[in-house]
């Protein structure tokens, strides 16, 4: 009788244990496969950025079938008096104090809103969710011409100076969320131990909100980098061109498009971003999944 | 160390709300005082005030011989120990000591002696480089204690400070707090404190005096003993004792107390100390003071709690819950089946209330 029932419950355990295994098996096969076909056209990208002119047509696979490294020579190259190197250090010369300059001043912006009363604030903080949904777009032309009266056209500064002024309302946002989540003990305990507002932020605040602070960066880096629309209206010069603009580039001025020199800077110019984002990834989801702190 | 007074201090907030109506409280130095009551009393928020984070909307507080209202709290040489610790999260423990004296542009030899002096008392030495995540509640709350004493401000503000820790460390922490209080007042070192609790167990044990607060009022400042002793109103007789005193309402008749069914004599010094005789009185007696007896007031037994040395007895006085505390020969010898009980409050301890007023109109120094 009592073996019967051991013997019962002994069949159900393994009959449960090989359920969870198909299952589990099952899982990582749909996910696998799911993330295969996401992944496939970045695959793809790499692949051909190896292959000659001819074969990207020719074979649809993405391992190239005589590996060469021309596109790469050729697009570094490019068909202006500039080598791709120039473009990459036009990139930077925006992303640098785009990047340093929104998250000094969005930490400023986000502390004031999260941590002061002051007159109008409910005001203002709505005005600052209201140019979050505003379409980027509407602001375009207004902007143009600010700029252009400010002599700033054909200049890196009406790419990154806005920016620097706080002017992105979704990291603004983003910051005043996550200091929100940010219990008020530690800047109480820290004025009490004798620092004012600007010691407070910059030895109480600022290290807790690290996490929150590269995720502003990162998104300002990688939405800066592929920035099109910004640069091809501000920018006129090819000198001053960045890479999202040379890219484009190299479609516009060759009769026959050297696809492979194309993909080859494509490759060159999205490794950047990924290499920052997977250096950074672990603060990067720290940061967006706000209120993580343990008091 | 520094006497600490409260005067005419008021608490409005932007919303009219009045959370603090115009307190006066004379804190002595070296005193360790503390200010218990329900949650929502203003105990927390007066607290604030002194230490600055809240702003004053009207009267004083003044910490020595100066008036701080409108000083940061970094000067007004108080130290604060909050409820959940309030650790600097990515500094290590020798750091979160040290902010305040490097703030104050301390030089690091002497910084790094403080800590040290500080981590010897609170025996915190082996955590100095510890972050605080990896401390245990009650290593963070010695460390949050740490990082006030070595400011050796003039005051002392607790805020709950071991609200956060389970029974038996609390115990602990309470022992060690005093202590250290004691010997810090014996080396004639800052030690006036202003200790913020709502548990009248840490009120009772640690305060040299406490206030009473609620909705925004001081209640009653007295020693632990005297609260006990001789509460001033209703609502500290109430608040303060384990179980709760017992209140009857009744008239005085006579010599006599008179509940809806029932009368007790009361005696010539009860009687000779009334300051007034309230028309609706309330007759309030400790339960530790009801004695079981054939000639008490009789009462319908609703329940039994056993507590080990000694039981607690609900019962259903003419309307009115009473609960009388024996000891548990004396529930032994009861009938088991009974189901009233007649009990006698003891003479000496019994108190007469104004049930309008909520004051104590029997208090001795009022005869």
């Amino acid at each position: 009788m009592t073996d019967t029932t051991i013997d019962t419950a002994r069949l159900q355990a393994r009959k449960r244990i090989r359920n969870a295994r198909i299952s589990a098996f099952v899982r990582y096969v749909v996910l696998l496969a799911v993330g295969l076909v996401m992944l496939y056209p970045l695959i793809w990208l790499v692949g051909a950025s190896f292959k000659t002119n001819n074969e990207i047509f020719a074979n649809p696979g993405f391992m190239p079938q005589n590996p060469t490294l021309d596109g790469y020579i050729e697009g570094w190259k490019t068909s202006t008096p500039y080598t791709f190197g120039t473009f990459f250090l036009n990139s930077f010369k925006i992303i640098l104090p785009k990047v340093i300059g929104t998250v000094i001043s969005c930490t400023f912006v986000a502390y004031g809103f999260a941590r002061f009363d002051f007159p109008f604030k409910k005001i203002l903080f709505g005005s600052v969710i209201a140019i979050l949904l505003l379409p980027n777009v509407v602001t375009r032309i207004p902007q143009y011409i600010l700029f252009r009266d400010l002599g700033w056209l054909d200049s890196f500064l009406p790419l990154w100076v806005p920016s620097a002024l706080a002017g992105d309302a979704f990291f603004v946002f983003m910051l005043v969320q996550f200091l929100r989540a940010i219990p008020g003990d530690m800047e109480e305990a820290a004025r009490v131990d004798g620092a004012n507002s600007w010691q407070t932020l910059l030895f109480i605040v600022v290290p807790m909100l690290a996490p929150a602070l590269i995720s502003v960066a990162l998104f300002q880096f990688m939405w800066t980098m592929n920035d099109f629309l910004g640069p091809l209206i501000y920018i006129s010069s090819v000198d001053k061109y960045p890479v999202s603009l040379a890219l484009k580039l190299s479609i516009d001025t060759t009769e026959a498009f050297a696809w492979n020199r194309i993909l080859a800077m494509s490759v060159l110019t999205i490794t950047p971003a990924l290499a920052v984002f997977f250096a950074a990834q672990k603060y990067f989801i720290e940061g967006i999944s706000a209120g993580g702190i343990k008091g | 160390m520094a006497r600490l007074q409260l005067h005419n201090l008021e608490k409005t907030y932007g919303n009219g709300f009045r959370a603090v109506h115009g307190i006066n409280l004379d804190i002595q130095e070296g005193e360790f005082m503390v200010f218990v009551g329900p949650s929502g009393c203003a105990k927390s928020t007066t607290l604030r005030m002194i230490a600055g984070l809240e702003d004053i909307t009207g009267g004083e507080v003044r910490i020595g011989d100066r008036i701080v209202n409108d000083l940061q709290p970094g000067k007004r040489h108080i130290a604060m120990v909050f409820q959940n610790y309030a650790l600097y999260p990515h500094m290590k423990v020798r750091s979160n000591l040290s902010f305040g004296l490097r703030l104050a542009g301390v030089p690091k030899a002497e910084r790094e002696k403080a800590v040290e002096e500080v981590a010897r008392i609170l025996e915190i030495e082996p955590l100095l480089d510890r972050l605080p995540k990896q401390l245990s509640g009650g290593q963070a709350q010695r460390v949050a204690l740490g990082r006030a004493l070595i400011k050796k401000p003039e005051v002392f503000l607790f805020d709950e400070p071991l609200s956060n820790l389970d029974a038996k460390l609390r115990a602990s922490m309470r022992v060690r707090i005093t202590d250290l209080h004691r010997r810090l007042k014996a080396e004639g070192k800052s030690s006036t404190v202003v200790y913020v609790t709502h548990d009248q167990t840490e009120a009772m044990t640690m305060g040299d005096r406490i206030c009473v607060m609620q909705s925004g009022n001081i209640m009653q400042v007295a020693t632990p003993k005297e609260l006990y002793d001789a509460p001033a109103n209703l609502f500290v007789a109430g608040f303060i004792g384990m179980p709760e005193m017992n209140l009857v309402n009744g008239r005085i008749e006579g010599t006599s107390f008179h509940t809806a069914g029932q009368a007790i004599t009361l005696p010539d010094h009860v009687l000779a100390r009334l300051s007034a005789k309230p028309e609706n009185a309330v007759l309030g007696i400790r339960p530790q003071h009801l004695k079981l007896s054939q000639t008490g007031l009789s009462a319908r037994l609703k329940n039994v709690e056993f507590m080990g040395h000694e039981v607690y007895l609900y019962a259903d006085l003419d309307g009115a819950e009473i609960v009388c505390v024996v000891t548990t020969a004396e529930y032994d010898a009861m009938d088991a089946n009974a189901d009233t009980i007649r009990v006698l409050p003891d003479p000496t301890r019994i108190h007469i209330f104004d049930q309008d007023s909520g004051t104590n109109v029997s208090l001795p120094d009022q005869s």
